[in-house]
């Protein structure tokens, strides 16, 4: 979850009123006298025109016909063709539900083993055991989805992973999990889970601490069990995160974990796990329909855009932050 | 009488964690220890007891090694490798620590706008197509360039070094500033130097993701001469062949399944090496980005 990215507000206050007009009048001079920064910033600024804004300004491909001799510009306009080629070709619905129940049962699954373990971590009284927990399970998190396709398969392949060699030693048949469609959403949010689980306690971990102790003080005072404290005063303290945590999630629903789907999934699964962002890939780069995958591209672009600031909405409202 | 039902409430419930911490750590430990194992399992070796999880250290066999170590496409992949991860973790930081410099400036006239400007496209993506196209345009198909610039600035990346920035204390680019200094040599002289956890921090953040890229190669280069290790591990992974990876007298030293453990274990390692730094500046690197009241 390199994207968490929570604050109260990305802009501090804006300058107050006095200051803008003075700031407004001599122009020139503001940008004499802060001329380095702006020197500075151009690099920056250079990147993200070119390597974010042309990429937008590319997207009207969407509408268009696109004919690389032609170039964006002057491809022929088609409107919302492809749009509609989209909306009522076959694949929509499998895409659409593909990854939005990859991502849903990521987030219901994930989210709270994250908090059990994150508990589990803080309630443990034997210091070392838990920083050596916390070491093993964080580390996943830094092995790349091709690393984790091997280990896959050195747990899973029907030939010699660990899991058949279990199955196959108490009389069972070998299953083929990643190339079996009954299998294949499984193993994509369990893996999910093993890999994920250990960094995303850190931010459970670190709302746990804290929360006042002397709540749990008194509560022991009056006799509450573990479990009790657990219930009802660890888990209300971090429910504001949990809450923010799950909205962010909730605005990306539409990113159902394109690395890892790219590397795992073949043929035989692309009903059950095929995904936008994959269908984008083998359409516009492999198939060479480039205005059709930008269209669909384009499409998951707008819906998660909305559904981000509902769920920045939905935060603030809720407990009070603003996500970005 | 209290206080006891209140320790035999507190033993039970210390097994359950730790039982359950101890199950999560095999969860974790035992896949990645099967890797290890089977890298280094000899030819024609056989073991129907223990499902491949103990090979006794003096059967041990590094052929699988060996052999990887010694061939040109391997050697070819982590010098890629090597390349665009040293590269484009420079090419990042030089572009992300001037702008969240310049961010984290209150006074700055226009720095709303940058703001604006940066997060945009961070809240709407244009899609891979629109990118690929602009990347074949400059030229950068089958350049590494291709691999290093489009994702060069993160803006969360900027955002969390940005916070830092705005945390040291004001007193004493105001100082370099009376004697004379200007903003860039400010950033250079004191603020630089004051950085070091963060600089670090977020030069893992971008070591670590640009270590671990793989789509952007495939969807770029065509070179295979060109390919970073985790490509070449995936090609590893997926070929029915393996002679085109390792010598082709390599049957006779290790089995093929050594051969891919041991591809990923390689590929694994240098993020291994380098954890006990990542664990620590990533953690607090998280935290800073993450929950800030």
């Amino acid at each position: 979850m390199k994207d968490i990215l929570i604050r109260r507000t990305l802009a501090d206050r804006p300058p107050n009123k006095v200051d803008q007009k003075r700031n407004l009048a001599p122009l020139w001079k503001n940008i004499v006298k802060y001329r380095w920064l702006y020197l500075m910033v151009i690099p920056a600024l250079a990147y993200f025109i070119i390597f974010q804004y042309l990429p937008l300004w590319n997207a009207q491909i969407a509408f268009k016909d696109f004919k690389p001799l032609l170039g964006v510009w002057r491809s022929p306009f088609t409107g919302f063709d492809h749009f509609i080629t989209f909306f009522k070709s076959f694949y929509f619905d499998q895409l659409i539900s593909n990854t939005i129940i990859i991502s849903l049962l990521k987030l219901v699954l994930g989210i709270p083993m994250a908090i059990a373990l994150a508990l589990a971590l803080y309630e443990t009284t034997f210091k070392r055991f838990r920083s050596l927990v916390q070491t093993v399970a964080y580390l996943p998190h830094f092995l790349s989805w091709v690393i984790m396709f091997g280990v896959l398969l050195m747990m899973l392949s029907p030939g010699d992973g660990l899991i058949n060699a279990i199955i196959k030693s108490s009389g069972g048949k070998p299953i083929a999990f990643l190339t079996s469609p009954d299998w294949f959403r499984f193993v994509v949010i369990a893996s999910d889970i093993w890999k994920e689980t250990g960094w995303a306690t850190i931010i459970y971990l670190a709302a746990l601490m804290g929360i006042d102790s002397t709540l749990f003080e008194a509560a022991q005072v009056d006799g509450a069990s573990r479990l009790q404290r657990i219930w009802f005063i660890s888990l209300p303290g971090i429910l504001p995160v949990i809450v923010i945590l799950t909205m962010l999630r909730l605005g990306h629903i539409l990113n159902a974990g394109f690395n890892q789907i790219f590397v795992l999934y073949s043929l035989p699964v692309y009903s059950v796990g095929d995904i936008i962002d994959t269908w984008v890939y083998r359409s516009g780069i492999l198939d060479f329909q480039l205005s059709l995958a930008t269209a669909v591209g384009l499409f998951k672009g707008v819906i998660g855009l909305v559904l981000i600031l509902i769920a920045n909405r939905v935060a603030k409202r809720i407990a009070g932050y603003t996500l970005y | 009488m209290r206080l006891r039902i209140k320790s035999w409430d507190n033993l039970f419930f210390q097994i359950f964690v730790n039982v359950f911490l101890a199950s999560v750590l095999l969860a974790i430990a035992i896949p990645i220890w099967r890797v290890f194992m089977m890298s280094l399992t000899p030819l024609g070796y056989l073991d129907d007891k223990t499902f491949g999880l103990w090979i006794p250290p003096w059967q041990w066999s590094f052929e699988a090694y060996k052999q990887l170590f010694s061939h040109p496409a391997f050697a070819r992949a982590t010098y890629n490798s090597v390349m665009i991860t040293l590269g484009g973790t420079a090419i990042s930081m030089a572009l992300t620590t001037p702008l969240a410099y310049v961010l984290s400036n209150p006074r700055l006239p226009g720095r709303r706008f940058l703001i604006v400007v940066i997060l945009v496209p961070f809240l709407f993506q244009a899609g891979l197509i629109p990118t690929y196209l602009v990347v074949q345009r400059l030229g950068l198909v089958d350049n590494l360039f291709a691999i290093m610039l489009p994702a060069a600035v993160s803006v969360t990346n900027t955002m969390v070094m940005k916070g830092f920035f705005e945390g040291l204390p004001e007193e004493l680019e105001e100082a370099a500033r009376l004697d004379g200094a200007n903003d860039l040599q400010v950033l250079w002289h004191v603020i630089l130097p004051l950085s070091k956890p963060i600089l670090l921090t977020i030069s893992l953040f971008y070591t670590v993701a640009l270590w671990n890229e793989f789509f952007t190669p495939i969807l770029y280069l065509n070179s295979n001469k060109l390919m970073p290790l985790p490509v070449l591990l995936r090609n590893i992974l997926m070929a029915a062949n393996i002679n085109e990876y390792v010598e082709s007298d390599a049957f006779s030293n290790a089995p093929i399944q050594a051969f891919k453990a041991a591809s990923v274990f390689i590929t694994m390692l240098p993020m291994v090496i380098i954890y006990p730094w990542i664990q620590r500046y990533f953690t607090k690197g998280t935290l800073l980005g993450g929950v800030k009241e």
